[in-house]
Parts: C-alpha cells; sequence; structure tokens
C-alpha cells in the first residue's frame, strides 16, 4: 500500500519535473540559425582561426606551373599544362617578385572530383592555390567548365570544372609561336655552335 | 432558453436563429484550431530551442493557413481493398462526435447554443462517438497498422472513461446540477468557489480541497486520454503504427481526422474549465465579469487548458498499452472512487 501511494507520487512528481524543464526551456534563447539569412562563421585564416577547407581558388598570377599540385592531389582532380618561357626573348615576373619559368595554358581543377584534403594547398610553393570560405555550390552539370576569370566566378550552373587561365587563345598561340622560335633559334645557334666546333678542332689539328 | 442564448434574444425563436447557433461555434472552432495548430507549432519549437516556422507571413503566423491549403489541395486517396463507405463515412463521425459536444458548452452566461438540463452528461454520450468513428476507419481502411492503432483507442476508451466519469460525477454531486450553466453559476466569485478548490463554502470545506483537486487531475489525464495525445496518444502512436488508424488517410479526409482531434481538445478543455474552473466566471468576484468578459475567461482559461495539453506532450513520452491500463484501472479508477466518496461525504455533511 505504501510502495502504491509512494509510486503514484513518484510519478506525480517526476511529470512536474520534467514540466519544469520544457517550461524552463520555453524561454531560454533558441539556437537555431536561420540559413540563408544568417550564417555560421566560417573560419577563414584570420584572427588566428585555421582556414576552413572549401572550395580551392588558384592565383594565376602566382602560379608558375611546377606541377606540385597536380603530384600531389590524391584523387587527380587538378590538370594543367605547361609552357616554357622563352627566356631573354621575354622576362615576365610573377606577383611576388620571382621570375616566372613557365606559362600555364590550361589549369582545370574538378570540384566535383575534388575531396578538399589541402594537399595542394600545402605543396604550393608559391601560395597560389587556397582553399576559400565558399561551400555552397552545385551544378546539374559535372563536366561543363567555368572560366574563373572570363566567366562569373560563381556561374556554377555550367558545371564544376573550373579553369583559371587568364590568358586567351590568341595570348596562348603568341607564347607558343615566341617559344617555338626561341627554340627554333637555340637550336639553329646549337647547330651553328655545332658546325663552329668541329672546324676549330680541325683547325687545332692542323696547326 | 431565452435567458440563456443572447442570439434567441435578439433575433427570436424561429429557423435562422437556430441555424446561427449551431454554426456560430462552428466559426470559432475553424479560428481556434488555426491558432492550436500554430501554438503547438511554436510552443514545441519554443520548446526544443527551435524558432519553428518563420518563412509564412510574419514570424511563420501564416503557417496553420498554409498547412489547411496543402491538406485540400492533396489527392484524395480511397484504397482498393477499403471498405468504401465505411472509410469515407470515419472522418465525419469522428468530427461529428467531437462538434456535437459544443451544443452544451456555455461559452458565456448569454450563449450556450443549447441549454439542456443533461450537459455533463450528453458531453459524455457523444464524447464517445469519436471512438466509434476512429474503429470504422481503423476496420475500413483494411490495413493492419490502422486496425491495430482502433483496437487500441477502443482499448483505451474503456480504460479513461470510467475515471473521467468518476470525476464529472463528483461535480454533479458538488452542484446538485448537471446543466452546464448551473454548473458555472454555483462557482460564481473569487477563484476559491470554483470546484477545484472544493466549491463555494466557509472553512469546513478545506478538507474537501484535496480530493477535488485530484478529481481535477484525474479529469486532465483521462482528457488527455481521450484526445488521443501524448502521452495517450497510443492509437496514432507514429514509431510503431505508422500514423495508427489514419495511416490510410489523405487530403481531407485527413485534415477532418485531424480538425477533430483539435476540436476534442477544445471540447474537454471546456468541460475541464467548466466542471472545475468555474467557466465563465471572472477569477477575482465581480472585477472583469459580464457577458463579454465572460465569453473571455471560459475561452482564455480553456486555451491555458489547451496549453498544458500542448506542454504535457512535449514533455512526456509515450505510454505503453499496458502502462495506460495499469494508470486507468489500478490508480486513477481507485483513486477517483476514494475522491468521489469523500465528495459526496462532504456534501451530505453540508
Amino acid at each position: 500500500m505504501i510502495n502504491y501511494i509512494k509510486s503514484i507520487w513518484e510519478g506525480l512528481w517526476t511529470v512536474l519535473v520534467g514540466m519544469r524543464i520544457t517550461l524552463l526551456h520555453l524561454f531560454v534563447r533558441n539556437v537555431t540559425i536561420q540559413y540563408p539569412k544568417e550564417r555560421f562563421p566560417i573560419p577563414d585564416g584570420t584572427n588566428g582561426t585555421a582556414m576552413a577547407r572549401n572550395r580551392l581558388e588558384l592565383d594565376m598570377d602566382l602560379c608558375d606551373g611546377c606541377k606540385r599540385c597536380s603530384r600531389a592531389c590524391p584523387v587527380n582532380c587538378i590538370e594543367l599544362d605547361i609552357l616554357q618561357v622563352a627566356k631573354g626573348v621575354e622576362q615576365p615576373i610573377l606577383k611576388n617578385g620571382d621570375k616566372r619559368n613557365a606559362w600555364v595554358p590550361s589549369y582545370e581543377i574538378d570540384f566535383a572530383k575534388c575531396c578538399f584534403c589541402g594537399l595542394c594547398t600545402s605543396v604550393c610553393p608559391t601560395d597560389a592555390i587556397k582553399h576559400t570560405t565558399e561551400f555552397e555550390y552545385s551544378s546539374y552539370k559535372r563536366s561543363g567548365t567555368v572560366s574563373y576569370y572570363f566567366d562569373d566566378k560563381k556561374d556554377y550552373d555550367r558545371g564544376l570544372k573550373f579553369s583559371f587561365i587568364n590568358l586567351t587563345e590568341a595570348e596562348i598561340e603568341e607564347k607558343k609561336r615566341v617559344l617555338a622560335e626561341f627554340k627554333a633559334q637555340q637550336a639553329a645557334a646549337k647547330a651553328a655552335a655545332t658546325v663552329a666546333k668541329p672546324e676549330a678542332q680541325t683547325e687545332a689539328k692542323t696547326e | 432558453m431565452g435567458e440563456t442564448n443572447f442570439l434567441i434574444k435578439l433575433l427570436g425563436d424561429n429557423l435562422i436563429t437556430v441555424l446561427l447557433i449551431s454554426a456560430l461555434p462552428l466559426g470559432f472552432l475553424v479560428v481556434y484550431a488555426l491558432l492550436a495548430i500554430l501554438g503547438e507549432l511554436k510552443i514545441s519549437a519554443w520548446m526544443q530551442e527551435r524558432v519553428g516556422p518563420m518563412r509564412t507571413g510574419w514570424k511563420g503566423v501564416l503557417q496553420p493557413l498554409a498547412e489547411v491549403i496543402k491538406l485540400i489541395q492533396k489527392e484524395d486517396i480511397t484504397p482498393d481493398a477499403a471498405n468504401k463507405p465505411l472509410y469515407n463515412l470515419a472522418p465525419y463521425i469522428v468530427f461529428t462526435g467531437a462538434y456535437a459536444a459544443f451544443a452544451v458548452i456555455p461559452f458565456s452566461e448569454f450563449f450556450v447554443p443549447s441549454g439542456i438540463n443533461l450537459g455533463l452528461f450528453y458531453i459524455f454520450a457523444v464524447g464517445s462517438i469519436g471512438a466509434i468513428g476512429i474503429v470504422m476507419g481503423g476496420w475500413a481502411s483494411n490495413n493492419k497498422y490502422t486496425l491495430l492503432g482502433a483496437m487500441r483507442s477502443v482499448a483505451q476508451l474503456i480504460s479513461y472513461e470510467i475515471p473521467g466519469a468518476m470525476a464529472i460525477l463528483s461535480i454533479a454531486v458538488l452542484s446538485s446540477s448537471l446543466n452546464m450553466q448551473e454548473i458555472n453559476k454555483a462557482q460564481t466569485g473569487w477563484f476559491w468557489n470554483w470546484f477545484m478548490f472544493g466549491g463555494p463554502g466557509s472553512y469546513e470545506k478545506l478538507w474537501v480541497i484535496p480530493f477535488t483537486l485530484g478529481l481535477t487531475l484525474i479529469y486532465m489525464i483521462a482528457s488527455l486520454a481521450e484526445t488521443n495525445r501524448t502521452p495517450f496518444d497510443i492509437p496514432e502512436g507514429e514509431s510503431e503504427l505508422v500514423a495508427g488508424y489514419h495511416t490510410e488517410y489523405s487530403g481531407m479526409k485527413f485534415a477532418m481526422f485531424f480538425f477533430a482531434e483539435y476540436a476534442n481538445m477544445f471540447v474537454v478543455a471546456a468541460v475541464l474549465v467548466t466542471a472545475f474552473m468555474g467557466g465563465w466566471n471572472s477569477p477575482f468576484g465581480s472585477f472583469l465579469s459580464g457577458p463579454l468578459w465572460g465569453a473571455f475567461w471560459f475561452i482564455g482559461k480553456s486555451f491555458f487548458v489547451i496549453f498544458v495539453q500542448i506542454w504535457l506532450r512535449w514533455t512526456l513520452p509515450r505510454l505503453r498499452v499496458d502502462q495506460l491500463m495499469y494508470l486507468g484501472w489500478k490508480i486513477l479508477l481507485p483513486v477517483s472512487f476514494i475522491c468521489f466518496l469523500f465528495v459526496s461525504l462532504f456534501r451530505m455533511l453540508n
């Protein structure tokens, strides 16, 4: 009998305790972040925070085409070609003041493949490739190419392959031509040198 | 009847007045249901430290309207294997049962749709009609989950109806009337004249207050079971029975069940308020009392009871069937008998 009354009392009391808790929660400030209107702060590398690993971006004025990013990438989402700089004919420099060794006529990152590991950013010698805080991108097309420098930077409707080339087709052709000419010139100089050398040697022998 | 109904006084006793009187609670019910749905959404959200619907209208106040429009637009599906006449009839019977109770609910001193002398008894009689509709819907849907839900609903009905009836019977003893208006009039005065606090009387009534409070609690618990609300939402336990007896219903028919549930919530709140909390009486004696203030107090108290129902819903987990049976038969019933006994004794001594 005593247990019976005790259990009734306990049941009532625990309900009241629960009701007290829910009532207190009724007046607590809510924790919802109304996402598209409000956003959770993303660590962006400032104020001592680490950088969030979201979409990559590449500064072509810093990229020297060393291909380390492409080699470091575990999912092979970075593809690039390089074109040697015709040294002597032109003397381009990077944004950080170093001499540019190569032009990059094609540089594509496929964000449909990218796994945001950040290995490419850690191996980049000039910090050209970096993470951004942008994470809201999706596309109905996987393979369409967006040109980072010539299209709207947020034009994800075209696809998730990003091209980071800041040279136009004509400029690339021009660079190729200059390089080919330079190489031809060099080859000619070399040939001339090889022709000249034996002559010199034979001259020496005869003397 | 004329003195209890201002519409008859104003417009005379004719067919149009009768129609108007029977339509008035329906209009109130529609507005109330929208408010209650919003309240349910918002209170549940706030208790969980969320914000609830925010996009429809200012802070989401139009959300219930959007939900009703959505429900009306939905396809009305009748399963092939269902028993069509019963299946189609069930939601209307459930709603009729809930709405019929509004006939005797005294909204104010001068407005009760029908001031019959058997008010409380009538409410209990029509209150069980809803269970018939639930069984009909659950059986006719031809689905094991709906059938289980319906069976649970009936098992539940028997368990809670008797303690609830005992609590109401004690009120009949205290007020010596079953007329809702008479019960209200017996509680006129300050809030300590409410039957919750033993009704009007001198210091002699002090010893009966625990029993009347206990009866209030018992009726509150029984009413939760009657409206199929958590912690007694066994017939529609989502995690066990998909959606219980209304699993197969869609569109307008589901809306009917939904509407009936909210109507039922108001009915039990109104009975609780009328029987135990003074109905349309102002809690402060003659201060703020009058026909319009009466409607205000009545609806305000009912809304408070509905708030408590919502509050409990977001506090307690669902009971198991056997736990409900234990609660109904082994706790509520004996306790209500004891309370009834002492209330009757108190009535005899006075």
